[in-house]
C-alpha cells in the first residue's frame, strides 16, 4: 500500500503502453480498472456500440430483484448543476429474465459481469445470491441503498446491523471464488462504521458511493419535479463527496479493495479516486453525456499514470494518504564564472503589537 | 442500424420562424438515417455543467457531397441547453449520437397516408413524405402550430403533398383550431389508409382518437412519434418510459428512445400516461409506501 511506494515524480515519464493497469478486487483480477456503474449502462449491450467492453474492467449491471419491477411514474429525472436527480424505482425484468437474456449476452460477448442485486428483505438478497450460484458472474455487488420492508422502509445502508445482515446472507450464499462487494450510501453519519460492519460480515470489498438524496422543485408548477418527489443525485457535482468517502474508508481499512464511483468524467477524476484509495472506478452518469466515456477515461487514466512516472496502477492506490513530502531547501547554484551580485534586499522590519 | 458518436462541425445555423435549423457534418449518422430517427446532442462545453443530451428529430440528411454526410435538425431555444445550441456558429463543433430510436414503418404496398405535424414535430415528416412518395403512396399533410411563426415546413408540405391543411391556435395562419379539428375531413377526402404524426402528446392523443373513429369506427392504423423527457437517448437510463402494450398483450413501461419514439397509436396506454398502470409488468412489485430512488 502507500507505505512502501516510492514516487519518482521527476523520473523519465513511463511510456503510456507500459503502464500496468491490472487491478485486484478480492479474487477477481481484471486487466483494467474502469467499470460502468450500476444503472448507467443497463447490461452493457447498448454501450457496446461505443466501447469495447472486453477491454474494460467490466460492466456492473442495473440492480436486479427477484420479481419484475415497473419502476416509478414519470418524470423520473431532472438535470442539476453538473449532475442529475433520478428516481427510476429500480425498473427491471426480474432475476429469471436477467439470467437468460442480460447475463447470457455478457457471457457470450466475454464481458466481465459484475452483477448488482437489490432486495427488500435480507431473505430476498439471499435468494438472489442463490440464484446467481453457478452462473458466470465475476463479482456480486450488493446495492444496500434499498428500503427494508421488514423495518418500516428503513434503508439497509443506513444501519450497521441491517447492512451486516444482508452482506452475511449474500456472502454465505455466494461461492468463495466470487467476490462480494457492498455498495454504500453516502447518506450516513459515519460511513466508516458501515464499511467496517460490512467487511466484518464478509464483504470482500466496497463500492463507494451510491447516489445521495435530493429534491428539485419546479418553480412553474411549484411542485417537486420528480413524480417520486425525492431522487438520487449523481454526476460530477457529487464527486468530492465520493472522494471523501473513499478517503475515509481507505484510511480506516487500507487492505479492503474499494471501487470508487461518483461523478467521474475524465482520467484525472479517476486518478483522484485511485489516489484516495480506490483500486477500480466506475463511470455512471457521465455515460449519458458521453457514451464512449469509459473507454476514454481508461485511456486518460493510463496516460496520467504514465506522465507521473507510475508504472503500475496499484502503486498509485491510496498514494494521496502519504505524508506531505518534507520541504527540501533548494541547493544554491554552484559558483560559476559570473561575478556574484548581491541582490538588493529589504531590511527586516519588526512591528509593535496591535492594540 | 448502429448508432455512432460523431463530433462534427456546424455547417450552418439559421433562424426559421420561432425555430433554429442546424446542419452538422456527421458522416456515419447521415448514411444510416431513416425517417423518424433522432439525434442526441451534447450541450455545453466538455467540462460544462449540463450533462444530459438533448434529443432532436432528424429533419434532413445529405449523405454525400463535399462535406461528407450532413444532418439537419430543427429546434426551439427554450431551456438552457437549447439556448446554448442556438448560439453555436459555423465551424463550432457539436457532439451528436445517432441515428437513434425506432423509425416510422412504411406500408409495403402503395397506400394513402396522412401526415400530421404539430410545431417542430413536423420536422421528421418530410423525409417520411419523400420515402412514402417513392413507394407510390399518396401523401396529404396537416400542419399545425400555436402561431404562424411556430409552423414549420409549410412550403415543403405544399411542394410534396396532394393537399395541405394548416391550422393555428390563434388563426394567424390557415384555419383557426387544432389539427384534430380538420383531420376527419382530410382522412375522408384522401381515403386515408394510415395516419403518421409527430407533435406534443396531447395532439397525438387527439390524432389517435380521430383515426380510431374514422370510417364509422372501423379506424385506421397510426404511427405516432412521442416525446418523453430523455437523459441518455441510447436506452440505458430508463427515464424516458411510457406505458405501452407489448406484442404479448402485456403493458410494459417501455423506453421511448429505443423501443420508440414511434409507436402504433393503439399500443399506447392513453388512459395511463404519466402513471404506471396497475396491470403493467412489475407494477405489483412496487410498494407505494417505501421510497426507492434509481
Ligand atoms: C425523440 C425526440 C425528438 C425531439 N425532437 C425535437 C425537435 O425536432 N425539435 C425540438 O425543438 N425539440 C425536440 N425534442 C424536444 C427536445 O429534446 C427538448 O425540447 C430539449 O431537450 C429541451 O432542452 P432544453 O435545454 O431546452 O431544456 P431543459 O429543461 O434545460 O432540459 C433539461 C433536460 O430535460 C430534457 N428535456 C426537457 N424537455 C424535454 C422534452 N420536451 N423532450 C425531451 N427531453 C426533454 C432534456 O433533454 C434535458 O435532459 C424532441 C424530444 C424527443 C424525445
Ligand atoms: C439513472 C441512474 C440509475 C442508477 N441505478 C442504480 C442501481 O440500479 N443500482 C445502484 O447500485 N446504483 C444505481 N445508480 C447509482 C450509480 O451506480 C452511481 O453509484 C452514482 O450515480 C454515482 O456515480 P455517478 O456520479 O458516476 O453517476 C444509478 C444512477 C443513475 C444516475
Ligand atoms: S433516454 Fe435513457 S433509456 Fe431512454
Amino acid at each position: 500500500m502507500s507505505g512502501d511506494v516510492v514516487v519518482h515524480a521527476h523520473d523519465e515519464p513511463t511510456a503510456v503502453g507500459d503502464v500496468d493497469m491490472t487491478t485486484e478486487l478480492g479474487r477477481l483480477v481484471v486487466p483494467d480498472p474502469v467499470f460502468t456503474a450500476s444503472g448507467c449502462a443497463a447490461a452493457g449491450r447498448e454501450v457496446s456500440a461505443f466501447n469495447d467492453l472486453t477491454a474494460l474492467g467490466g460492466v456492473v449491471t442495473k440492480s436486479i430483484q427477484m420479481a419484475a419491477r415497473s419502476g416509478r411514474p414519470t418524470p423520473r429525472m431532472a438535470e442539476t448543476p453538473s449532475g442529475m436527480l433520478n428516481s427510476i424505482g429500480l425498473q427491471g425484468p426480474g432475476i429469471d429474465s436477467f439470467l437468460s437474456n442480460d447475463l447470457r449476452w455478457l457471457t457470450e460477448n466475454k464481458v466481465c459481469a459484475a452483477v448488482s442485486i437489490a432486495g427488500s428483505s435480507v431473505d430476498e438478497y439471499a435468494k438472489l445470491a442463490q440464484r446467481l450460484r453457478g452462473q458466470p458472474v465475476s463479482l456480486v455487488e450488493v446495492n444496500i441503498s434499498c428500503p427494508n420492508v421488514e423495518d418500516r422502509g428503513q434503508v439497509f445502508a443506513c444501519d450497521v446491523n441491517a447492512s451486516a445482515a444482508v452482506i452475511e446472507a449474500v456472502r454465505r450464499a455466494t461461492p468463495p471464488t466470487v467476490p462480494v462487494f457492498a455498495k454504500l450510501s453516502p447518506d450516513v453519519t459515519d460511513i466508516v462504521s458501515i464499511a467496517r460492519s460490512c467487511v466484518d460480515a464478509g464483504a470482500d470489498g466496497l463500492t463507494l458511493i451510491n447516489t445521495t438524496l435530493g429534491i428539485v422543485i419546479d418553480t412553474e408548477t411549484m411542485r417537486p419535479t420528480l413524480a417520486g418527489i425525492t431522487g438520487g443525485l449523481s454526476g460530477p457535482g457529487i464527486r468530492p463527496m465520493a472522494v471523501r468517502c473513499v478517503w475515509q474508508v481507505h484510511a480506516a481499512l487500507p487492505e479492503v479493495p474499494i471501487m470508487g464511483v461518483g461523478g467521474i468524467r475524465t482520467g484525472l477524476d479517476a486518478l483522484e479516486f485511485v489516489l484516495a484509495g480506490a483500486r477500480a472506478v466506475q463511470v455512471g452518469t457521465v455515460i449519458f453525456n458521453d457514451p464512449s466515456a469509459p473507454t476514454r477515461i481508461s485511456r486518460e487514466l493510463r496516460a496520467a499514470l504514465a506522465q507521473r512516472g507510475i508504472p503500475r496502477l496499484r502503486d498509485a492506490v491510496g498514494l494521496a494518504h502519504r505524508p506531505p513530502a518534507p520541504v527540501v531547501p533548494e541547493e544554491p547554484d554552484p559558483p560559476g564564472d559570473e561575478p556574484f551580485v548581491q541582490e538588493p534586499s529589504p531590511r527586516v522590519v519588526t512591528f509593535e503589537d496591535a492594540q | 442500424m448502429n448508432p455512432v458518436q460523431v463530433r462534427g462541425e456546424v455547417l450552418s445555423i439559421k433562424q426559421a420562424g420561432a425555430y433554429f435549423s442546424m446542419t452538422v457534418v456527421a458522416s456515419g449518422i447521415a448514411e444510416q438515417t431513416r425517417p423518424g430517427h433522432f439525434v442526441a446532442v451534447a450541450v455545453g462545453d466538455d467540462d460544462g455543467s449540463m450533462l444530459l443530451r438533448r434529443a432532436f428529430s432528424i429533419y434532413q440528411v445529405a449523405s454525400r457531397g463535399v462535406y461528407g454526410g450532413t444532418v439537419e435538425f430543427i429546434f426551439a431555444a427554450h431551456g438552457k441547453g437549447t439556448t446554448w445550441l442556438s448560439r453555436r456558429r459555423p465551424h463550432d463543433l457539436v457532439d451528436l449520437v445517432g441515428p437513434l430510436g425506432r423509425p416510422f414503418t412504411l406500408p409495403k404496398e402503395p397506400a394513402n397516408c396522412v401526415l400530421v405535424g404539430g410545431g417542430y414535430g413536423s420536422a421528421p415528416l418530410f423525409m417520411l413524405a419523400d420515402a412514402l412518395r417513392k413507394r407510390g403512396c399518396r401523401v396529404d399533410f396537416v400542419v399545425g402550430a400555436a402561431t404562424q411563426d411556430r409552423m414549420f415546413g409549410a412550403l415543403d408540405a405544399k411542394r410534396m403533398a396532394a393537399s395541405v391543411a394548416f391550422t393555428t391556435d390563434d388563426g394567424s395562419f390557415g384555419e383557426q383550431g387544432r389539427v384534430s379539428d380538420v383531420l376527419p375531413a382530410v382522412i375522408d377526402k384522401a381515403h386515408a389508409d394510415v395516419v403518421y404524426a409527430c407533435g406534443p402528446m396531447a395532439m397525438l392523443e387527439a390524432v389517435y382518437a380521430v383515426s380510431a373513429a374514422a370510417y364509422n369506427g372501423q379506424g385506421i392504423p397510426t404511427q405516432l412519434a412521442v416525446e418523453e423527457s430523455m437523459a441518455c437517448g441510447i436506452g440505458v437510463c430508463m427515464t424516458c418510459v411510457l406505458p405501452v402494450i407489448a406484442d404479448d398483450g402485456q403493458t410494459r413501461m417501455m423506453r421511448s428512445c429505443v423501443e420508440g419514439p414511434v409507436f402504433p397509436g393503439d399500443r399506447i396506454r392513453w388512459d395511463a400516461l404519466g402513471t404506471v398502470p396497475d396491470d403493467a409488468l412489475g407494477a405489483a412489485a412496487m410498494t407505494a409506501s417505501v421510497e426507492v430512488p434509481q
